[in-house]
């Protein structure tokens, strides 16, 4: 029972969460997360829960220093969500948020795989709720490709487990390579869900369509159990390295251009991912030390961002950047913690971005992949400019909107979560020792040198700079409504098309053929009406007896020749 | 109210935050001469190699970005118009199917009215 305390608390929560209103529900989702980390904190490193479910030997529970820092991350993401989310009163929100952090913390405490695809199907399951508590067509079919896509991640998952079963013959999730029976199912299930390149756009697709406080909660979980799965089964694979690699480069491109900001945001959470699915590639214990770090500094920093635009959402009604700015004026406390955010995303000294990412670039150059270290730097770079200064600066700050009129500052309880989130972006990034010392794997590393410092802030003012001279002389492309076609388009353009086309080509054929067999069936029955009708020409003219007769005469006929 | 001046509302203010990017831009680049980084990788070596990446990578990348725009970016309608397309379509083709029905009704009745004739 003991070992349930971190799992358990969330999922009486969500129950309780639909029969309780106002304050008491408030308590409840606040007070959930600490009891989870309570009970995490009360477990040991090491500490396995076995059970056996129909000849399965399984181990729901195990408790490593991995598992331990994504379960307190998660507790972390859940209270900060939980305050963020209290503006609203949507009992199904509420329900599923607890059921969704719930299941993630199932999802990294799971010691065997059928226990994972549990939590792991759960998590689609009550995800897809945020999306769909939008209310609106868009959401509705947004959520529903999400879902579709999330299932197909948990099928690969589900088959990838058979495979495996069938030639090792236990279930324990561990690390697997690339080498192990049914290896390649598990990489495309956890890879789907990390956005690998091609496999991203239920991310940009459906986070967006999200509400203010669905999006929060969406970039805190799926994609970090996904980072956690791979760093648990794939480490070292160094196919990992490249796909990292592109994953944080060219989201920066579509971010550049793309209008709605919270798209943006999701396209640099595919690039921050890449950061992390590189250090897993490279698979010492400093790299995933700093895949881990990351992912642990993302969650807050990414869901200090989101949160900060839900708010402007909720405000304005709007997230297009085209129709935003100017709103420092009427939010001003919003704006403040934005560029927290921002500042932590884009990893200035002081900052939780600066203590993470270092340590994935550091092991990069450290095992030589200068290639690699080349395109971290300019996706360094590039983060900084789209969502460290395009994010804040468009809905902040340009030219005044007809929001900044009328805009309202935020909620008190959204200004509270984000507060929240600001000091522990800072927390981490100025101790960094603390942190440090939650991570996994012993490291001897130290963030803040002369040289690390100052080479950060020479890439970081001089993109600043760039940002300036291509705003000064018009060459930066301007916030225009439009959309941009990523891969996507294969599922959202292509296929309805041509399936379009070629059930209308079918429908053409065949309503030819069906007229020309109309007609055909018409002329034969007309013709034969012409023969053998009731005014035909066999009915006309030829008598009873006449047709008598001939019978008579055939029969005859016919037994003359019988006799022959 | 409305007319409250606010901080970047007066051109000055603008001007002198830009001018301090530009002071600090500078004073990070002197400080490249005068303190001694440590070097991993031979290109870090070239003096000023992060300012120059930095600044060139981001320039780059928005002149690419721009290009981008004209191949992938469509109207914000996009995916939208595929819906209504395939509604009115749809309806067009109802249509269409309809038109057929009713010509075979057509035809039906003009070889009735030669039957029956």
């Amino acid at each position: 029972m003991d070992s349930l305390l971190p799992i358990l608390p969330f999922f009486i929560t969500a129950i309780l969460a639909l029969f309780t209103r106002g304050w008491v529900r408030a308590v409840i989702m606040i007070g959930t997360p600490i009891i989870a980390a309570y009970g995490i904190y009360n477990l040991e490193v090491g500490h396995t829960l076995n059970a056996t479910l129909m000849g399965f030997e399984l181990s729901p529970i195990r408790i490593d220093r991995l598992s331990m820092l994504f379960g307190y991350l998660f507790c972390i993401a859940a209270i900060l969500g939980n305050i963020y989310a209290l503006y609203h009163k949507d009992t199904m929100q509420h329900f599923a948020a607890q059921a969704y952090a719930g299941s993630a913390v199932g999802a990294v405490f799971a010691g065997d795989m059928l226990t994972l695809f549990i939590f792991w199907e759960l998590m689609a399951l009550t995800s897809s709720v945020f999306i769909f508590a939008r209310r609106s067509d868009a959401s509705l079919y947004a959520g529903i490709r999400y879902l579709v896509i999330q299932i197909i991640s948990g099928l690969l998952l589900l088959a990838g487990i058979v495979v495996y079963y069938q030639s090792i013959g236990n279930l324990d999730f561990n690390h697997l390579g690339l080498d192990a029976p049914g290896a390649w199912f598990f990489f495309l299930a956890f890879g789907i869900k990390s956005a690998f390149p091609f496999l991203h756009n239920w991310l940009t697709d459906a986070y967006p369509e999200a509400t203010p406080s669905g999006t929060v909660f969406l970039s805190s979980f799926t994609t970090k159990v996904a980072v956690y799965a791979l760093a648990r089964s794939f480490a070292g694979e160094e196919i990992l390295i490249y796909i990292g690699a592109v994953m944080a480069f060219f989201p920066i491109y579509y971010a550049v251009i793309e209008n709605n900001l919270r798209r943006v945001l999701t396209y640099s959470l595919i690039n921050q991912i890449g950061f992390m699915v590189v250090g897993i590639g490279i698979g010492t214990e400093l790299a995933l030390n700093g895949a881990v770090a990351h992912a642990f500094a993302d969650v807050i920093f990414k869901g200090l961002l989101m949160m900060s635009m839900g708010a402007v959402l909720f405000s304005t009604g709007e997230m297009r950047g085209s129709e935003l700015g100017g709103l420092y004026k009427r939010m001003p406390k919003t704006a403040i913690f934005c560029i927290i955010g921002a500042a932590s995303i884009s990893a200035f000294p002081l900052f939780s971005g600066f203590v993470s990412k270092s340590i994935i670039v550091t092991a990069v150059l450290q095992e030589g992949y200068y290639g690699v270290w080349l395109i971290l730097l300019f996706a360094a770079a590039g983060v900084f400019h789209h969502a460290g200064i395009k994010i804040p600066f468009f809905a902040f700050f340009s030219h005044d909107s007809k929001h900044s009129e009328t805009a309202k500052e935020a909620p008190k309880n959204m200004l509270w979560a984000m507060a929240l989130s600001s000091v522990l972006c800072v927390l981490i990034g100025v101790y960094p020792g603390t942190f440090y010392s939650m991570l996994p794997w012993p490291m001897d590393y130290m963030p803040y040198d002369t040289t690390h410092v100052l080479t950060q802030l020479q890439l970081l003012f001089f993109s600043a700079l760039a940002f300036v001279w291509l705003k000064l002389a018009h060459i930066y492309p301007p916030e225009l409504k439009s959309v941009n076609i990523d891969a996507e388009w294969i599922y959202r353009k292509l296929f309805p098309k041509s399936i379009y086309n070629i059930t209308n080509i079918w429908s053409l054929f065949y309503g030819k053929v069906q007229l020309q067999m109309g007609q055909l069936l018409q002329i034969s029955q007309y013709t034969t009406t012409q023969f053998f009708g009731a005014d035909g020409f066999l009915s006309n003219f030829r008598s009873l007896g006449g047709m008598v007769m001939w019978v008579a005469v055939l029969l005859s006929a016919s037994l003359f020749l019988y006799y022959l | 109210m409305k007319n409250k001046k606010y901080l970047f509302d007066k051109p000055k203010n603008v001007k002198l935050l830009i001018r301090a990017l530009y002071a600090s831009c500078f004073v990070l680049f002197t400080l490249d001469l005068v303190i001694d980084r440590h070097i991993y990788h031979p290109w870090e070596e070239f003096i000023g190699f992060y300012a120059f990446y930095g600044c060139l990578s981001c320039v780059i990348l928005v002149l690419i970005a721009r290009e981008m725009r004209k191949v992938v970016m469509r109207d914000e309608d996009y995916y939208d118009i595929k819906d209504i397309a395939v509604d009115d379509l749809r309806t067009e083709d109802e249509n269409k199917n309809q038109g057929i029905e009713e010509k075979k009704k057509e035809d039906l009745m003009m070889t009735g009215e030669k039957v029956d004739g």
